[in-house]
């Protein structure tokens, strides 16, 4: 195993070891809202690996300024718009997994996933 | 550039705008709406498919026409062309056998909200189908889980609510491991249409270089998909899912969402990353173990289970199965059967659905298979189509899941011996499996109803067109089974061209 380029890279690692929490956070978690923080953490995770994917040492964001037009001076705007849309996204899925969450919280009175089905066996519909 | 070629970006996006369209009419309107959009887009898809199969090659549409690194595409050969009528078909028919339930079932005011949801669906499979673009890919995949998540929960009762959240829960981490997947291979190649994704890997993989990165990659995305489409371990949400929703949208998830996912993953295998790459790598195999774990356990679950919807909806656990164990076989006549596989398993389960519907109207609404005793003489349309569904699912010949584990049984004949002998028994041991509980229930359907414990069940004889759309869509399932069933041949020999035009 040859672990300099982990060193070299650590912002990577870092954003793959958040991804991991937060993946396990929304898998293993009972508490919808500690899973959605969770899913909040694995979003923002890959955002920040495609952050860093896109950035180059040196080089500036991809506005024209001082009328250089040479694209070696600027940095891929692909990626950023690729974590704008990814935004979007789990803006959207945050809100709605908040409203089902509300909606669960009315009914049974708990954030327990497993308690909301013990509960709803018994109710035996 | 003939006139025609326009019709996969104009069915999008007629989709996409009769959604929120939706949301401003009345509930009749939408109905309406909704099922002009669906046949006019099942019309357009027919035409691009007698184009396509005209021309004999696929076709690049580029949105905006910027040219290909940069520019956003839509590809179309025979098999998506195909795959997209066949889905409008089924569609068309789940939202016409399902009329009479939307009805009684959703709240007063809020039908129009449903038929937005089931115009994005529809939108978001089409763009699954027919996109070149990997990062577009994946925005529509999340379009589709919300909007199927809408589908579950829009009949509101504690059951759909808690099936909705822990779908929306599973969708999310196979989405957060498919962007992740994307990520990498973006990292990897520069690019983001699958052409050119496909061009950079094949020369990273000549070269050697970046191996592991790239298994990663590809385990990520297919992992991500397979959860999404429920395989066997990730399936806990599909019960109640399909069991308590309402009607059209049982039929319609487990019909063309979780295709949709799998149709994906077979242009990510074809088209993204190369077959030689996949077959490689190793990620088939373990498809394999969990497709073939999957095929036993949804129908032990299924057995054991004595509600007819929950029933019908394990049998798709085992029949998801099924198609990834097509896949692991790794060989080209393993993914030709998993794609005839999808389109069986569409055309049977929806009919299972609607018809298991039927029976349960004439049997007082309980949907306890042991109430269900002579059903099939109350409601003898019902019963003739859950039987037809029943003898499919088990794989009696003339049925089209015949042909499917015909070509399951060829496909894992040909391949190596390793997996032949685990796929042919599996396949044994998960039939007579299929057919304890199918043929269990139809035995029951046609066992007369005499005796104290069936008086005061509130049973019912349903005649022929008491519920004509239902008995219509009934009809047409019926007559879709028969046709894939008795002239395989050249729907197979169409999948065959498509994978080929894929390459």
């Amino acid at each position: 195993m040859d672990l300099s380029n982990l060193l070299s890279n650590y912002e990577e690692g870092v954003a793959m070891l958040l991804f991991g929490i937060g993946f396990s956070n929304l898998l293993l978690h009972k508490n919808l809202i500690k899973k959605i923080i969770g899913m909040n953490i694995m979003d923002t995770s890959t955002y920040l690996f495609l952050a860093l994917k896109g950035y180059i040492v040196g080089r500036k964001a991809p506005i024209v300024t001082d009328g250089i037009t040479s694209a070696s001076a600027y940095v891929n705007p692909i990626p950023s718009g690729l974590v704008l849309t990814g935004i979007v996204v789990s803006v959207s899925v945050t809100a709605l997994m908040l409203s089902l969450t509300i909606r669960l919280y009315r009914r049974y009175h708990t954030l327990d996933l497993d308690e909301i089905s013990t509960l709803l066996k018994k109710e035996g519909k | 550039m003939a006139f025609v070629q326009n019709f996969p970006f104009i069915s999008i996006v007629l989709s996409l705008f009769s959604g929120p369209l939706s949301s401003v009419l009345g509930g009749k309107k939408a109905k309406w709406v909704n099922l002009a959009v669906i046949t006019l887009i099942g019309a357009m898809s027919a035409a691009v498919l007698a184009f396509v199969l005209g021309t004999g090659e696929p076709y690049v549409y580029r949105m905006g026409h910027f040219p290909a690194p940069w520019g956003n595409e839509i590809r179309v050969g025979v098999l998506e062309a195909g795959m997209a009528l066949f889905f409008c078909v089924v569609m068309l028919l789940c939202m016409l056998g399902g009329e009479r339930e939307r009805a009684l079932e959703l709240p007063e005011g809020k039908q129009n909200l449903y038929y937005v949801m089931v115009n994005l669906l529809l939108c978001s499979l089409l763009a699954l189908i027919y996109t070149n673009d990997l990062f577009t890919a994946y925005v529509f995949v999340e379009i589709n889980t919300i909007s199927a998540c809408g589908l579950i929960m829009i009949r509101q009762n504690g059951r759909t609510i808690e099936a909705a959240t822990r779908y929306m829960i599973m969708s999310l981490l196979g989405s957060g491991l498919l962007l992740l997947g994307i990520c990498f291979l973006y990292d990897l190649t520069g690019h983001l249409l699958m052409s050119n994704i496909k061009e950079q890997v094949g020369l990273l993989y000549a070269a050697g270089a970046y191996r592991v990165p790239l298994l990663v990659a590809l385990g990520l995305m297919s992992v991500g998909l397979a959860i999404k489409s429920a395989l066997f371990p990730f399936h806990a949400w599909l019960p109640d899912a399909y069991g308590y929703s309402t009607l059209s949208s049982a039929a319609i998830l487990s019909s063309l969402v979780s295709k949709g996912y799998i149709f994906l993953l077979v242009k990510i295998f074809f088209r993204v990353v190369g077959f030689e790459v996949v077959r490689e790598s190793g990620v088939l195999n373990i498809l394999f173990v969990f497709g073939l774990a999957g095929m036993i356990m949804g129908s032990v679950s299924a057995i054991q289970e004595k509600n007819v919807r929950r029933m019908v909806a394990y049998s798709s656990v085992a029949q998801i199965g099924y198609i990834y164990m097509g896949f692991g076989l790794g060989s080209l006549s393993g993914v030709v059967a998993s794609v005839f596989h999808v389109l069986t398993h569409a055309a049977t389960k929806s009919l299972l659905f609607i018809s298991a519907s039927g029976l349960t109207d004439s049997s007082g609404d309980s949907k306890q298979i042991a109430d269900l005793t002579g059903a099939g003489f109350r409601n003898r349309l019902a019963g003739l189509a859950f039987t037809v569904g029943s003898l499919s699912m088990v794989g009696i010949p003339a049925f089209s899941g015949f042909v499917s584990k015909l070509l399951f049984a060829q496909a894992a004949v040909e391949g190596s011996f390793v997996k032949m002998l685990p796929a042919l028994l599996v396949l044994a041991v998960s039939t007579v499996l299929n057919a304890l509980y199918f043929m269990k229930t139809v035995i029951t359907l046609y066992t007369p109803a005499r005796g104290e414990r069936f008086s005061g069940r509130g049973f019912c004889r349903i005649g022929l067109w008491e519920q004509p759309a239902k008995t219509w869509a009934m009809l047409c399932l019926i007559v879709l089974n028969l046709i894939l069933g008795l002239t395989s041949e050249p729907i197979i020999e169409l999948i065959r061209d498509g994978l080929a035009m894929f390459e």
